[in-house]
């Protein structure tokens, strides 16, 4: 009872109270994004000086390219890396708020111009992969909620495999059988669209098998609910009781791991881009980590850091609209 | 990224169903038990299994498929590939062991300073927390061997200190759950001191599930570790380790697809069992 009077007095205050609310969210999520960019800059800046090895030749190319004295010397100065530690942190953070992420050490080009290139291929292909994977996930759960206990345990078990399995086994699996042996989709994914088949679906099903598991445990208990058997006894089909009911309980807990979905798109996103020759934000922090090239590290983390503080801010967005009971809170 | 998933209750064995208990719950765990067991007697006495030298190198026999004779195939240096997945259990075992207890360790340590910690060093583990989740999984160890440099010892590190953020949440949420428990409450209403509350009544049922959770991590290190051996990060070839193995049949993926096949079978079966026995043990701790 007193919490149907709490909402209805939030009810009169609704046009106020809302427009507030989503201020202070968005307010709050800002200043989270800061600290995480903030800390996460600060945390590879002091790494790179706790460790060993020379920044200088690193950006000659590594301890394996002969420079001269003077080559470092004069690199050092370049760089500022001659200036005490201090300085250089505060440089380093008065140029990452102009926005300026520095020069790559081994493309020899800004590192925001290659963030700007490599990042569209990966958004494009995680969000058709995200897209895809509720798809699967969703479908399954339609499908099994509507059948009989073998399909349930079927989907289950299809569940609990795709989920465990890795990125470089499925695709290499994918590859295989659909590139080598029917010779249906390209084994390397070119530009056009029919190449991003293999990629998505390699990043999908594993996420799609995690969201399936928990939106079927969901389900079930949406579906053991007395409103359930309240719409059922309107004339509610079983049809119209899925989609109209029971779907926005399901959904509920995958919305809330967004932030776990992220990491494994993100993560996925490297093994993929680099099994099918894609360029893209995964492949280009390999490279970067192979060759120790620290700005574009550093670089890729803030970014990856960035959307991964938009995604889980989205998700939670998300929740409220599909929930709206917690909103009171 | 690790999520360690809820641990499920075991569903009471009522007698009608006894049949069903046993085909649904008890058939994957003999499996999965027996798989490990397998992988166990593999990387302790692989000589055993598969007697031939892992390293030995027979050019003319190159890329053969699976036969009688070699029943996983041969790599590009004819090399039999069914004893190297044997003699790389140990490896794959060790690293994913490893990486493990690095990052439950590492997890206890910041799970347990939040946790029973005033609020001031609480605010300040979980802030660090939110930004080792900002860069998650794969992306964090990536940025370790950045730092630290390829080969298998930084890919041990960088995967255990990559999994510590999702242990150290675990543990801290536990062990505040603990802490405002009414079993808590009535200890402290009987005079025991600060101390002696942490250390007899919180922190021994807070922990409890520790050695599930390794349990199920051990299956995602060894996945993790793997992948980055295959992004080239990891063990060098020709070392007999899984994820090495895979990194070397990736050039050969079109002509010699069990190169890359066998060796990912193994890294899955080997997670797949893991899982399955540590969640047993979280049944089996429930009851």
């Amino acid at each position: 009872m007193g919490a149907t009077l709490k909402s209805a007095a939030l009810k009169d205050a609704a046009p106020n109270g809302a427009a507030l609310n989503l201020v202070r969210f968005i307010a709050g999520r800002v200043l989270g994004a800061l600290f995480v960019l903030w800390a996460v800059a600060t945390l590879i800046f002091f790494a790179i000086r706790l460790v060993p090895g020379d920044p200088a030749e690193a950006i000659l190319g590594g301890p394996g390219s002969q420079a001269s004295q003077e080559a470092l010397d004069l690199v050092r100065r370049q760089y500022g890396l001659d200036q005490p530690l201090l300085v250089q942190y505060l440089d380093q953070l008065g140029r990452l708020a102009r926005g300026d992420l520095g020069t790559s050490y081994s493309l020899k080009q800004s590192v925001s111009s290659v963030l700007a290139a490599q990042v569209p291929p990966t958004l494009l292909l995680a969000s058709l992969s995200l897209v895809a994977a509720w798809i699967l996930a969703v479908g399954v759960a339609w499908w099994s909620a509507g059948s009989g206990r073998v399909a349930r345990a079927v989907s289950s078990g299809l569940e609990v495999v795709a989920s465990a399995v890795p990125h470089f086994l499925l695709g290499s699996v994918l590859i295989v059988v659909f590139a080598t042996g029917l010779g249906l989709l390209p084994p390397v994914s070119t530009g056009t669209p029919i190449g991003l088949v293999l990629p998505v679906v390699t990043l999908a099903v594993p996420v799609a098998g995690f969201l399936g598991q928990v939106t079927r445990d969901s389900l079930l208990d949406a579906a053991a609910a007395p409103f359930a058997l309240t719409a059922t006894a309107r004339g509610e089909g079983p049809s119209g009781l899925f989609w109209r009911h029971l779907l926005r309980h399901a959904a509920l807990p995958g919305l809330a791991l967004s932030g776990w979905a992220f990491g494994s798109l993100l993560s996925g996103a490297i093994v993929v881009e680099s099994l099918f020759a894609r360029p893209g934000l995964g492949r280009t922090l390999l490279d970067a980590v192979t060759l120790r090239d620290i700005p574009l590290v550093t670089g890729v983390a803030l970014v990856s850091a960035l959307a991964y503080v938009v995604v889980v801010a989205l998700g939670d967005l998300a929740e409220k609209a599909v929930d709206p009971r917690g909103q009171s809170a | 990224m690790t999520i360690l998933p809820e641990l499920p209750v075991l569903p009471a064995a009522a007698p009608t169903r006894a049949a069903e208990w046993r085909s649904r719950v008890m058939a994957p765990r003999v499996v999965a038990g027996a798989v490990l067991l397998g992988v166990l007697a593999a990387a302790v006495a692989p000589g055993l299994l598969a007697p031939g030298d892992p390293l030995a190198v027979h050019p003319v026999d190159a890329f053969s498929a699976p036969s009688l004779a070699h029943p996983f195939g041969t790599d590009d240096s004819g090399r039999d590939l069914y004893t190297r997945v044997v003699h790389g259990a140990s490896a794959s075992l060790l690293i994913g062991v490893a990486a493990t207890l690095i990052g439950t360790l590492l997890g206890l340590v910041l799970g347990i300073a939040a946790g029973v910690g005033t609020r001031l060093t609480d605010a300040a583990v979980s802030r660090v927390l939110e930004v080792l989740f900002a860069l998650p999984g794969l992306l964090l160890a990536l940025v370790i061997i950045a730092f630290a440099g390829p080969g298998p010892i930084p890919a041990t590190l960088a995967v255990g200190l990559a999994t510590a953020p999702g242990y150290a949440r675990i543990f801290r949420t536990r062990i505040r759950a603990v802490r405002s428990s009414e079993m808590v409450e009535a200890a402290r209403v009987l005079g025991r001191g600060p101390l002696t509350l942490l250390v007899r009544h919180v922190l021994p049922n807070a922990l409890a599930p520790v050695v599930v959770l390794a349990t199920l991590g051990v299956g995602q290190a060894i996945v993790w570790a793997s992948s980055l051996s295959y992004l080239g990060l990891g063990s060098p070839p020709p070392a007999p380790e899984w994820g090495a193995m895979l990194e070397a049949g990736r050039t050969y993926l079109q002509i010699a697809p069990w190169m890359t096949v066998f060796p990912g079978l193994a890294i899955v079966a080997t997670a797949a069992a893991t899982t399955v026995v540590g969640r047993a043990f979280a049944g089996a701790g429930r009851r």
